[in-house]
């Protein structure tokens, strides 16, 4: 009893410990680990592929796992194992682009709002309300209706979504900061406001952005998994995870669950690893700052 | 004789909200500040002491009145960065806060550099001399010129911030209760060490604070303020020696010393 009460404190002061340091912890490793691997997957994966991941060989549909096919094969007779390897590019690629876009967007419109203040920043704000009110999904799906199927629309789309996410969390970050003395000292100094923006407010506030920015990652993955899921994504036969498991669906009726289930479970893993590691990553700038 | 007075400040006032939720922070501040003087504001919190500094400083626009460096109008804040920089060099100030004042991400060298570079075009070997000798200037060593905020005193950071502020070569340096956030013994060194540099590069200082022992070590000539307004202007050992205005000789009286009764500092007049 005393034991366990005593084990119980100590992991109580671990956390403590860990949240005062910024420590990633165990679960910020793993994450970190689970990412890793899944980039490098994507990264090398596809040039290691012995199967074409396109090939269709309508003989050999739903087998199961073999020496061929390490992960048998989907409706068409296509390799899962190669298909899910190669998916991966497109999987990571799409949420990669909409944060890479709408951090930067969202950003600097942000350090600008904040820096010149007045109406400007009231205007940006009231802006990214209006966005904010607008599910990235359905804006997504409207894009794809003007412009056509695809990532690159709805990667646009949900690009210009998602930067009231960060715009939002930089904006009362970067206020914070340039309220501070020092940001008046440099002022006063005759500074140029570009510079202390970029030079001073912005790596004082980096680690928040980071952290934001890898949680809006694993949103846009979920998102753009959807809409290749409902099939307004990535297009057939281009191999992609949320596409995978919209394909794999009919296979689950005929008791051949196997793509659905690997499809989903890869966007699982990745998307929790990425929350989990958004997580530390938000309480270390949290410790830090 | 010149008569122009390095520092002239007429009639200054600053109003902030509107309608119903309107305050006035300063109403009617005038004085001047000579060249090579020491002048002290005292007053309570609340008093309007810091607002004042911020309108001289430029980083709030006065509602009313005029500041004269020199005689050139510095009332409203500047435009651009060619007359901020421009002002940088006349006056400059040093904040209360050590911990907050200084980037806790640039080394202190690296800071001192910047203003450098934003003032004087100086090449690499030019600007690490200057900045050695800023760092001498205020007692700061290679050591300390090469590490992070976080690793110095809160003491050492208001060196810092001094240094910084000598670095644009002001005439007028704003001391804002520069020394009220460090304890007695290191608020002895930082007096100090203003007092020669005053006598070194011949520096004016207009001195804010809420102690009156401080005042009475750095100012020549002290004014208060109440409520926003001056109250009470004179040289400083008149001011506080013989203060003519009630609430002057209140401020004196709360200060503890032998005898004292808290009874008579707590009424106000």
């Amino acid at each position: 009893m005393t034991a366990l009460a005593a084990e119980g404190r100590m992991v109580a002061r671990t956390a403590r410990r860990m949240r005062r340091t910024g420590a990633l912890g165990l679960s910020g490793w793993t994450a970190v680990g689970a990412l890793v691997l899944i980039v490098l997957i994507a990264a090398v994966g596809p040039l290691l592929n012995s199967v074409d991941p396109n090939a269709v060989s309508l003989s050999e549909a739903y087998q199961n796992p073999s020496a061929a096919h390490l992960l048998g094969t989907d409706a068409n007779g296509r390799d899962l194992f190669a298909r899910l390897v190669d998916g991966s590019r497109t999987a990571l690629t799409g949420p990669f682009l909409v944060v890479l876009v709408s951090t930067i967007l969202g950003t600097s419109l942000a350090l600008a709002a904040v820096w010149f203040g007045g109406w400007f920043d009231q205007v940006s704000v009231r802006v990214m309300d209006a966005v904010f009110a607008f599910p990235g999904l359905l804006l997504a799906i409207l894009a794809t209706a003007l412009f056509g199927s695809g990532l690159t629309a709805a990667v646009a789309a949900l690009s210009i979504a998602y930067i009231p996410y960060i715009g939002r969390i930089v904006r009362s970050a970067a206020l914070r900061e340039r309220n501070l003395p020092y940001v008046a000292a440099l002022r006063v100094q005759g500074v140029h406001g570009v510079l202390i923006s970029l030079k001073h407010i912005l790596p004082n506030i980096s680690g928040l952005i980071v952290a934001n920015a890898t949680l809006a990652f694993g949103f846009a993955l979920m998102d753009l998994a959807g809409l290749s899921f409902i099939g307004l994504g990535v297009q057939a036969p281009t191999p992609d995870w949320g596409a995978m498991v919209g394909t794999g669906m009919s296979g689950i009726l005929q008791g051949f669950p196997d793509e659905a289930l690997f499809a989903s479970a890869l966007i699982v893993i990745t998307v929790a690893a990425v929350n989990v590691l958004g997580d530390r990553l938000t309480e270390r700038s949290e410790a830090l700052s | 004789m010149n008569t122009t007075p390095l520092l002239a400040v007429e009639h200054l006032g600053k109003r902030f909200g509107k309608g119903r939720h309107q305050t006035t922070a300063v109403a009617d501040v005038s004085f001047q500040l000579a060249e090579g003087g020491s002048l002290g504001i005292v007053g309570e919190s609340g008093s309007g002491k810091t607002t004042t500094a911020r309108m001289i400083i430029g980083l709030e626009a006065p509602s009313e009145g005029r500041i004269l460096f020199k005689g050139q109008d510095r009332t409203q804040p500047a435009r651009g960065v060619k007359e901020l920089r421009e002002r940088g060099r006349n006056i400059q100030i040093v904040f209360q806060d050590p911990y907050t004042s200084l980037d806790r991400r640039q080394r202190i060298g690296d800071c001192l550099a910047e203003v450098l570079g934003v003032h004087f075009r100086l090449d690499r070997e030019e600007t690490k001399r200057r900045v050695r000798e800023l760092g001498e200037l205020v007692g700061l060593d290679e050591r300390q010129l090469n590490s992070l905020p976080k690793a110095l005193s809160g003491g050492q950071r208001q060196r810092v911030a001094i240094a910084r502020a000598l670095a644009a070569e002001p005439e007028i340096l704003i001391l804002d209760e520069a020394v009220s956030a460090l304890d007695v013994s290191i608020q002895a060194q930082i007096l100090n060490l203003l007092s020669d540099i005053r006598e070194e590069r011949g520096v004016s200082y207009l001195f804010i604070s809420h102690d009156l022992a401080v005042i009475r070590q750095v100012c020549d000539d002290t004014i208060v303020m109440r409520h926003g307004a001056v109250v009470e202007h004179g040289s400083t050992a008149a001011v506080l020696d013989a203060p003519q205005h009630p609430y002057t000789r209140l401020l004196r009286d709360s200060v503890p010393r032998d005898g004292w009764d808290p009874a008579l500092s707590t009424t106000r007049s």
